[in-house]
């Protein structure tokens, strides 16, 4: 059997890796894709604790974190789409008309 | 046996995981994650949640990758950045990374209750859908109608916010 300590490592792994890529890369589409792998390592905990604890609800959790990580790439990708159409660029730093 | 399975299946998502940071091109990084997204879902079935893992496979890699390769080969991104790490708060990024690691592998190796039989995960048989959808469709009714609501709200603001504006 394997232990539970080790998908919460695995999932404080892929956790790290997603936030390295948020955090240091330039490319839109690849901090994009990262923040799923951060959403996915997190589902690998709920339902590590509910297989544990026996409980359903874990899963029913990520079932909901499936969805709203569905809804907001699609928002994600639409905004990213009319941001290139308006400044052609990909890069995180570039975009600055709101000053940040 | 199946320890063998979880090191193969984590170890190839990990891998898979940092390849989509590392690498240079996005169509890479998103069929890298897209091999660690298969990862993932087996690693659902080993934890005997046979819905989860369906839905993992069909929900991320059919729709999700799908769309981030479709907006990829719509958007020229032939012309890569010669710099693919930010320049300007390196220091502050890497600090913060290497902060949030020493913390949760921290807590991970203090926390020993992890290992406690209370804790131990449940081998045997796979959960049953049937009973995962009575929970669903009756404690989390509400929530469930939520879901769908945010989804329709998502597609419809996904069509206005990609729509030309007729000139």
């Amino acid at each position: 059997m394997v232990p539970l300590s080790w998908y919460l490592a695995l999932g404080a792994a892929l956790f790290i890796i997603g936030t390295a890529g948020v955090l240091l890369r330039r490319n839109v589409l690849i901090v994009l894709l990262s923040l799923e792998l951060m959403l996915n390592s997190v589902n690998i905990n709920l339902v590590a604790f509910s297989n544990s604890l026996g409980d359903f609800r874990g899963q029913i959790i990520a079932i909901f974190v499936i969805a709203i990580t569905a809804a907001e790439i699609a928002i994600a990708l639409g905004i990213l789409v009319a941001l290139v159409r308006n400044k052609p660029t990909l890069e995180v730093d570039e975009v600055t008309i709101l000053k940040g | 046996m199946e320890q063998a399975f979880f090191l193969l299946l984590a170890v190839v998502a990990i891998v898979s995981g940092l390849t989509v940071v590392v690498t240079r091109s996005p169509i890479h990084s998103a069929l890298a994650l897209m091999v660690c997204f298969v990862q993932v879902a087996a690693i659902f079935l080993l934890l005997r949640a046979p819905l989860l893992a369906v839905i993992q496979i069909f929900v991320y890699v059919g729709a999700i990758i799908i769309l981030f390769l479709f907006v990829i080969m719509m958007l020229d991104v032939r012309k890569e950045s010669r710099t693919p790490f930010l320049k300007k708060w390196i220091v502050m990024a890497v600090t913060i990374v290497a902060l949030l690691t020493g913390e949760m592998f921290t807590l991970l190796l203090i926390g020993g209750q992890w290992q406690s039989p209370s804790y131990m995960l449940r081998g045997g048989e796979m959960s049953s859908v049937k009973d995962l959808s009575i929970t669903l469709f009756t404690d989390f009714l509400f929530p469930f109608e939520v879901a769908s609501v945010i989804l329709l709200v998502a597609l419809v603001g996904a069509i206005i916010l990609t729509r030309q504006e007729a000139e």
